[in-house]
């Protein structure tokens, strides 16, 4: 195989006394789909913001097509963001702006320019996520929950990014509208060739979207495989969390 | 006992020293703020629509309280002077020291509070709702700096905006004392206005805008400054809110105070 997509080497995160990230090491192929697993609580999100380049790792190194951004200047950051989309676990639609201008910020970057062709382009991305795309003048408080995911989720392929991050995305929603998403993200993979990296505590989700799943235990990888390893992966610890059992070795 | 005494000495001392450190630690980190939006400001991309609908939320929609301010202020200022001259025959005083208290202090002043508590408020809350809904995380994610769309447009219309709306409240304050010392003190309409006209100078105007300008940018700036900051969800946000104000009045009578020491002592 080439060189991996993303590669994280010892990454460390610290937040006071407190160590969320103790030596992360994961390396993901292009267009696979890799769903990190673990508890609230255990760093999944810090992970995902670490590679994003919001928050700072301590230690360690992420290459993202073999180039270091462990501190990158803000500028050049920017510009390696030209490669991510984000999901983010409550949508984070920007309720100020109406929907087809949400869709397409990722491509006017806030500007109001080019009013007509961007309508165009909100209409397109909505369509994809299976949305009507009589909703683009709508403000993102007047949709429901389930939609305002889809519309984030619109927002996030507009610009045609190479990787694509999804913080739960199925958390909140009914287990249809939740299979929805999860169609929608294998068929991003499937036809549009993107990386996926995703969190979730929905197994029913990992099991579906997932090329590989890892889980993430005390700061660290514990365990990774393929999907069908899942349910006898022979480690107490994946056992216990996809189980969903109390009593473990997980307290 | 001599060695307990020192050592609770000591613990004050600590306790000072890191009062102080950590002080000076938010002067740095607002510095910082301060010098990241500016120097965002100046590198494209450019935002002329957020930062003209900046300037209507700050200033047009603050008109109506910063009209009512400027002409109860004057007019009541006009009767106490009046009140107080009268004790030693000096109710001629009026149209003077009214223009010079309006122009030079209480425009400046009580238009900044007014418009503290109206504006910095509502940026805190916009912006620390943004950074508890991961709105700020994903204006990042989209490539869009924060400084540059969101708080560049709000520093500049405030120090742009606010000595506009100061100017306009120095014409309503002498308006109200005008119409007070006019219509219920029984002064001369034309006595009154060549009085008015005599005694301001234009230093007096440059004084008022200028505290306006520094004023506007403290209101934007701790707006902006908190609310970027906010931490912990709705009750983050609801500190946010109060400490942009509560700091934006602190910071406007203190400059308020050295402006004036500055220029006059």
């Amino acid at each position: 195989m080439g060189e991996p997509k993303i590669k994280l080497c010892d990454v460390a995160k610290t937040f006071g006394s407190n160590a969320v990230l103790c030596g992360v090491n994961l390396s993901i192929e292009p267009g696979e789909s890799v769903v990190i697993i673990g508890g609230s609580g255990t760093g999944k999100s810090v992970m995902l913001k670490c590679i994003l380049g919001l928050l700072q790792p301590d230690a360690g190194s992420i290459l993202i097509d073999g180039r270091e951004i462990v501190g990158l200047r803000p500028r050049e950051m920017e510009a390696v963001r030209a490669k991510f989309g984000m999901l983010f676990q409550g949508g984070a639609l920007f309720d100020s702006l109406p929907i087809w201008r949400n869709v397409t910020f990722g491509i006017t970057r806030g500007r109001s320019t080019d009013a007509a062709r961007m309508r165009k382009v909100a209409e397109e991305n909505l369509e994809r996520v299976g949305l009507d795309r009589k909703i683009v003048n709508l403000r993102p408080s007047e949709l429901s929950g389930g939609m305002q995911k889809r519309v984030a989720l619109a927002r996030a392929i507009a610009p045609r990014p190479e990787i694509i991050f999804f913080d739960e995305p199925t958390t909140g929603l009914d287990p249809i509208k939740a299979d929805v998403i999860n169609d929608l993200i294998t068929s991003l993979v499937k036809d549009l060739g993107v990386t996926a990296l995703t969190i979730t505590h929905d197994m029913a989700s990992a099991r579906k979207i997932a090329h590989r799943v890892a889980m993430l235990y005390q700061g660290r990888i514990i365990w990774h495989g393929p999907r069908d390893r899942l349910y006898d992966s022979g480690n107490p610890y994946v056992d216990q969390f996809v189980q969903g059992r109390a009593d473990g070795p997980i307290q | 006992m001599i060695d307990a005494l020192g050592r609770s000495v000591l613990t004050v001392l600590v306790a000072i020293g890191a009062g102080i450190i950590a002080g000076l630690a938010r002067v740095g980190r607002v510095a910082k703020f301060a010098a990241r939006t500016v120097a965002a400001a100046f590198t494209p991309p450019f935002y002329p629509g957020r930062f003209f609908e900046q300037c209507a939320h700050i200033g047009w929609f603050s008109l109506p309280v910063v009209g009512l301010t400027a002409i109860f202020t004057g007019a009541a200022l006009a009767q106490q002077i009046y009140t107080g001259g009268s004790r030693f025959n000096a109710q001629s005083t009026v149209p003077a020291i009214v223009v010079i208290g309006m122009v030079r202090e209480l425009a400046p002043v009580l238009v900044g509070l007014m418009v503290a508590g109206r504006v910095s408020s509502a940026m805190a809350a916009e912006l620390g709702t943004m950074r508890v809904t991961e709105q700020l995380d994903a204006l990042a994610t989209l490539r869009t700096d924060a400084y540059r769309y969101l708080v560049a447009p709000r520093l500049f219309a405030a120090v742009l905006t606010l000595p506009l709306m100061v100017l306009l409240a120095n014409a309503i304050g002498i308006l109200g004392g005008y119409l007070l010392s006019v219509h219920k003190l029984g002064f001369n309409a034309a006595g009154y206005l060549a009085t008015t006209r005599s005694i301001l100078e234009f230093s007096d105007v440059m004084m008022s805008v200028v505290k306006a300008g520094v004023f506007g940018f403290f209101i934007a700036l701790m707006g902006c400054y908190h609310g970027y900051d906010a931490r912990g969800g709705a009750a983050g946000v609801g500190r946010a809110t109060t400490d942009a104000v509560v700091s934006a009045f602190v910071l406007i009578l203190f400059s308020n105070l050295l402006i004036t020491i500055l220029a006059f002592g």
